[in-house]
């Protein structure tokens, strides 16, 4: 009998269809009973994330699939992977929340379009893909670009404008960029990536490389028609391009049903063979984007279209409510939540006590606010970073200010 | 002017050919080498201040310049040995020569690989370097402009034609925000070494959408290189040097120029992108043109220099940046300028270079700068309407008549 053991928890679970978690650790059985027997007073510590042994779980709901097989609903994984889900999800959930804050305190200004609900996305294709392999996205970029190794320090002052950002406080919030781990960024233009995504992949097919790139895009960028001319080019040349669709349901303010005829983003393809996720479910999304690798490298390209949700509006000017019902937004967070998820798991499954999850949760906070502090006391980037960049190795010509008298910098 | 060769590095015009082998090129020997320009300098905006440096010499240690002292005529004799051949045989040649020496230049565009191009710029590569690197696209121009862009981010130098520039208008979100604006936003990581090009400007009765001059669209997009070719020898020699430049090049083609013959150098040369063409130099009044332009005031100068009048032609080439040093120079010392351009009056190039002179030497002119443009008008198709819609010689004659009074 362990008074920790939060019994309810798997319970509720099972009664809430699609929230089940059902958990098959069959390799733990013997351990469990380990667990059981040991005292678990706060003072024990035990490591909860360097056990590598592989554990199975399935994933809430099946696949559904166009034109091809889906992949098992058996994903590999290990209690480290589990619990470096939760804390990187728990990570990017509290960067997402204090980029809010400082949004409403006139530190980050123009747009900030915020990652919340959809963590789930970017941890299970992180998990999935090397750094070798290249995302491009949209302008929701912030959490993807932790995933890819970003720094917090680096996103904040990015956000901020300082020039220790990513871009050198040139881009601001859509444009994060991370070259030495093929993220490809961070575009204003809805649906301006796809092409630039299917130009990646054609590249790494043309350098032989064997990796495959992820053009991630929305609901509301899926009815662009560049995407269905790269679609095109891409399966017509076999490049190792995955559209992936993070649908989560509201493009702005038009919900999906207004916006699109046939809203099965994975069928849109229609020569190319699509796979839908839940996307709420960090596995689903790492089983889909393992399976799709593997095809887009024999088969050419793939939609994967990620069921998800974002709890903000779709950026900070947007309260998020005028199009959807407040009920709704807390449904989906309360039966939904991939960190909840996670969470449910590591504690059904003792992986750590509730107060270990929340010591890691104070600890997340803290190295929030220390890389926002971090971040507030960079400076602002000098003057003459207006021309740098414009051009490569420049040329010996003007570039103009204003005020044609004062301000003459000559191009680097 | 001076003509001495520096060496060392350092910012400047020429590092736009940073990975150039000097030892391979021979300097024409009829060159005049523009003065170096140093990194920091201001351009002379009528300072006397500035008059030291604005002969100090140019940096081109990696540069052969090309500037044709002569007329078009001219060009290669004194090289001796060279090779006749037309202006879009020169353009496959440089992309030839530059696929052969760089494994990651590609090219993409509509029947660019199998039909060999619709004006045989990309004749026989398919067949040399395979489909890989020779892509024959659908009909998106959105699409492989953008994939364009995104090989070129990781790498790859894909030289995109639109088939006729009008096309390229289905790709300006590309061209601008991600092709001008990327090396920018990214903070320097990317890099996007593209090449646009492709045939442009007023042909014959093809149409008012087929005869668009894009150059005045792209020319306010920060980030990119506008050039336009005029003569067999600047467009070998511009292609290859867009191809080599780090920075996306727009390379301007026109519909009519196709078939110019010329004899160019065997030996391998490049042109410089940011630099502007001496045609005839002369005494009394700048003409500053580009493209097909370039052959109406040449024809029309005849016409001058039987009347008296001693025109300096310069053919612009470079629409972004202006090369307001060569241009600067010529004000200053004939004090009237004409700009004769086939762009749109409103908002075109000569609007633009206006402006840039009448900013940086207004104390040189002595009458007011003049542009001849095309009309405001979508190109009709009757053959007459067509001419009197662009610039005709009999035009620039009695322009320059009037500003030399």
């Amino acid at each position: 009998y362990l008074p920790h053991w939060n019994w309810n928890c798997l319970t509720t679970d099972s009664q809430s269809e699609k929230s089940a978690v059902w958990i098959m650790a069959l390799s733990r059985l013997s351990s469990r009973s380990n667990i059981i027997s040991r005292p678990l007073s706060a003072a024990f510590r035990r490591s909860i994330s360097t056990d590598t042994t592989p554990i199975t779980i399935e994933t809430s709901l099946p696949f559904t699939a166009h034109l091809c097989d889906p992949p098992s609903r058996s994903v590999e994984s290990s209690t480290q992977e589990l619990l470096s889900f939760f804390r990187t999800m728990a990570l990017m959930r509290r960067m997402e929340i204090a980029a809010d804050s400082l949004y409403k305190a006139k530190l980050i200004r123009g747009f900030c379009h915020l990652y919340d609900g959809q963590e789930a996305v970017a941890i299970g294709m992180e998990a999935a893909i090397t750094k070798k392999d290249a995302i491009i996205t949209a302008y929701r970029d912030h959490c993807i670009f932790l995933g890819r190794g970003g720094s917090l320090y680096e996103v904040f002052a990015e956000l901020m404008g300082r020039q220790d950002g990513c871009s050198r406080g040139k881009g601001g919030s859509m444009h994060f960029y991370k070259k030495d781990s093929s993220f490809y960024g961070g575009h204003g233009i809805v649906g301006a990536q796809v092409p630039l995504g299917c130009g990646i992949a054609f590249a790494q097919k043309y350098s032989k490389e064997e990796a495959v790139t992820f053009a991630m895009y929305g609901d509301g960028a899926a009815n662009q028609g560049q995407l269905f001319e790269a679609l095109n080019i891409s399966a017509l040349w076999d490049l190792p391009s995955i559209l992936v669709c993070e649908n989560n349901h509201y493009g702005m303010g038009t919900a999906e049903w207004r916006a699109a005829k046939s809203p099965s983003y994975y069928k849109r393809g229609d020569y190319v063979p699509g796979l839908k996720v839940d996307g709420m479910d960090a596995f689903a999304v790492k089983q889909a984007c393992k399976f799709a690798k593997e095809h887009a490298l024999k088969n050419g390209p793939i939609i994967l279209e990620m069921d998800t949700y974002r709890y903000h509006g779709h950026s900070m000017s947007d309260p998020g409510s005028t199009y959807r019902t407040r009920d709704e937004i807390s449904g989906v967070r309360q039966e939904r939540d991939p960190i909840e998820r996670i969470k449910k798991l590591v504690l059904s499954h003792d992986l750590a006590t509730e107060k270990e999850l929340k010591d890691m949760e104070k600890e997340i906070r803290k190295e929030v606010d220390d890389a926002i502090a971090k971040a507030k006391d960079c400076p602002m980037p000098e003057p003459s970073e207006l021309f740098t960049n414009v051009y490569v190795k420049g040329f010996g010509t003007e570039s103009f200010g204003a005020d044609r008298k004062e301000v003459k910098a000559a191009l680097p | 002017m001076a003509a001495r060769i520096h060496g060392g590095a350092g910012a400047g015009a020429a590092t736009a050919l940073s990975t150039f082998n000097p030892k391979k090129l021979v300097a024409p020997s009829r060159t005049n080498l523009p003065a170096a320009r140093s990194s920091k300098r201001c351009i002379v905006a009528g300072g006397g201040s500035d008059a030291s440096k604005s002969l100090s010499v140019r940096h081109s240690q990696k540069l052969i310049a090309s500037a044709a002292v002569a007329t078009k005529a001219e060009t290669s004799a004194t090289t001796g040995t060279g090779h006749e051949l037309l202006l879009f045989e020169a353009l496959q040649e440089g992309l030839e020569e530059e696929m052969d020496r760089d494994p990651h230049v590609c090219v993409m565009g509509e029947d660019v690989g199998h039909y060999g191009g619709s004006y045989k710029v990309t004749k026989g590569l398919a067949d040399k370097f395979g489909d890989l690197r020779v892509l024959d696209t659908p009909i998106c121009e959105n699409a492989f402009t953008g994939m364009g862009i995104g090989a070129a981010m990781t790498g790859l130098r894909p030289v995109i034609e639109g088939m006729n520039m009008g096309f390229l208008l289905l790709a300006f979100n590309q061209i601008s925000n991600n092709c001008g604006m990327l090396h920018y936003t990214s903070g320097g990581q990317f890099t996007i070494p593209v090449v646009i090009r492709g045939p442009g400007g007023v042909g014959r009765q093809l149409g008012a959408e087929h005869s668009q001059r894009l150059e005045s669209y792209f020319q306010s997009i920060p980030g990119i290189q506008m050039v336009a070719c005029s003569t067999p020898y600047n467009a070998k020699g511009l292609m290859k040097a867009a191809i080599r430049s780090e920075n996306p090049v727009i390379l301007f083609e026109h519909v009519l120029l196709y078939n110019l013959k010329e004899k160019i150098p065997d030996e391998e040369y490049i042109c410089n992108l940011e630099e502007a063409e001496m045609v005839r130099p002369g005494e009394h009044i700048t003409i500053l043109t580009y493209s097909r332009m370039r052959y109406h005031v040449m024809q029309a100068a005849k016409t001058l220099v039987n009347k008296g009048y001693d025109p300096e032609v310069i053919d612009i080439r470079s629409l972004k940046p202006f090369d307001l040093y060569t241009i600067g120079n010529s004000v200053k010392k004939t004090h009237r300028v004409l700009i004769v351009e086939e762009c749109m009056r409103t908002g075109g190039i000569g609007a633009s270079l206006t402006a840039a002179i009448n900013e940086n030497f207004h104390d040189y002119l002595d009458a007011p700068v003049m542009c001849l443009s095309s009309q405001d008008v979508p190109t009709p198709y009757a053959g007459t309407l067509e001419e009197w819609t662009v610039v005709q010689p009999a035009q620039i004659v009695t322009a320059v008549e009037q500003l030399c009074q």
